[in-house]
């Protein structure tokens, strides 16, 4: 029977496996986009104080998840850490560690880079207008920041929903893998059902993707070009 | 009191690192070699051949050649908005079902090459986009034709600008080929992995795993920092 490999997609609950697969991902990249930037603010102004050695072990941290791949760190956490501590992480926290922690290094970098971008006699009009510290960075600086960063946090965002595709490797169920099993189920049936789901994950990467390294162009054209 | 804890804490730490097995690290030392070897092969033909695509598609695209240039674009989002892993799982298993069968070597090859040559592009397209107008016009005024305005002015002071988005890519890349072994090529995941799964010498496999990353990228980040320095020629003189 060579019906088209297509209809592979369609069959059965397929596509609420998949959507289910996708809720995974979807999951994992939003909490962990979601308190990365948060504390990647903080660790930013944390960032921007003057103690040199605050700022080298902040530079280490960063660099220690640029230098190392992602993938590494998730096998480190899975296996290492876990045995080390002898305790027990499922796939899916240990994903969620690691991108936090990664978003967090990275968005500090960004919030540092456009908070030391802003023209001094911001912060010094503040101080010589009374604001504190907290308040200085609260109403001022921050918010003129949260502009100049946005390009930079949606690419990393993006960057960040790319890369949750690794959590397949360390056994989560991901959209990858649900295809997988799909591919596994009907290879009898349908011997070309690899491409076409295969193809269809691709096409839904891109999907979510696109609008947004879309979105980071524009606003990066119109903010800061 | 604080003292003598921290001190206790480091002599933890220390025994620690001393519970390596050290002898079990030397024995899979060839392995980790080998691994580490092939790893940085893929990663050498990545790095080249996205280096000639990019360079391909960002002239199409500096040069506005009609024919080509929608699919240059459309090839760069592509490549640019979906994740390595699934643009080498759509090769590996996808299209074998389709007649074109490769092993996997070539398969990371081919999709380390695909990932980075849009990511190539668009730096050697920042760069050439730098390149001042001036610049190209006292080129033309000077009799110089097309191709050698292209070798002689544009390529280099574009290639000195974009080299450290460049460099940053080859770390990229070679930091991407960690995920080839969700595809069957014995690189170092691979190898940890097995390790791990073989003696429960988890440390041990993961220590390694960072040792040769670690002696993988940092000569080359270094490499491309004085690199960097090297050719910044075309700041100057501007």
């Amino acid at each position: 029977m060579q019906n088209l490999g297509i209809n592979v997609l369609f069959k059965g609950s397929n596509m609420l496996r998949i959507a289910e697969g996708l809720f995974v991902t979807a999951k994992i990249a939003f909490i962990s986009i979601a308190i990365g930037s948060l504390l990647g603010i903080v660790l930013g102004v944390i960032w921007t104080c003057k103690s040199k050695w605050i700022r080298l072990l902040c530079r280490i941290y960063l660099e220690a998840f640029r230098i190392i791949p992602i993938l590494v760190w998730l096998f480190i956490f899975y296996f290492g850490i876990t045995a080390e501590l002898d305790i027990h992480l499922s796939g899916e926290i240990t994903s969620v560690i690691v991108f936090t922690l990664w978003g967090i290094a990275e968005m500090g970098d960004i919030v540092r880079g456009a908070l030391e971008s802003l023209p001094k006699h911001q912060i010094e009009s503040g101080k010589a207008l009374g604001f504190n510290m907290r308040r200085l960075y609260l109403y001022i600086l921050i918010p003129q920041a949260i502009r100049r960063m946005l390009p930079g946090v949606i690419n990393l965002a993006t960057r960040m929903v790319k890369t949750t595709s690794l959590v397949i490797l360390i056994g989560v169920t991901d959209v990858i893998k649900v295809g997988q099993q799909i591919v596994e189920l009907s290879r009898l049936e349908v011997p070309t059902a690899s491409f076409w789901v295969y193809g269809f994950i691709f096409l839904l990467y891109f999907i979510i993707c696109y609008p947004l390294s879309l979105l980071s162009k524009r606003l990066e054209n119109k903010w800061i070009g | 009191m604080f003292n003598r804890v921290c001190q206790n804490d480091r002599g933890v730490k220390l025994m620690n690192l001393m519970k390596l097995n050290w002898q079990f690290i030397k024995d899979s030392l060839p392995l980790y070699r080998e691994a580490a070897w092939i790893t940085l092969k893929l990663a050498f033909w990545g790095i080249l051949i996205s280096l000639i695509i990019g360079l391909v598609s960002s002239l199409i695209l500096y040069f506005k050649v009609k024919a080509v240039r929608n699919i240059i674009q459309v090839y760069i989002e592509i490549s640019r908005n979906t994740p390595l892993i699934i643009q080498l799982f759509f090769l590996y298993f996808g299209l074998t079902k389709l007649g074109i069968t490769l092993s996997e070597n070539a398969c990371a090859i081919i999709g380390l090459s695909f990932l980075g040559g849009s990511y190539m592009a668009e730096s050697f397209r920042s760069g050439l986009e730098a390149v001042s107008k001036t610049q190209i016009e006292s080129g033309l005024s000077i009799g110089l034709s097309k191709i050698q305005l292209v070798r002689y002015v544009i390529l280099p002071q574009a290639f000195s600008i974009s080299i450290p988005s460049i460099g940053a890519n080859c770390i990229f890349l070679l930091k991407e080929t960690s995920i080839v072994g969700a595809i069957a090529v014995v690189d170092l995941m691979n190898v940890t992995k097995d390790l791990i799964g073989m003696y429960y010498q988890t440390s041990e496999a993961l220590f390694m795993l960072v040792a040769a990353y670690l002696i993988m990228i940092l000569p080359l980040s270094l490499l491309l920092t004085w690199l960097e320095r090297k050719v910044r020629y075309a700041e100057f003189g501007n």
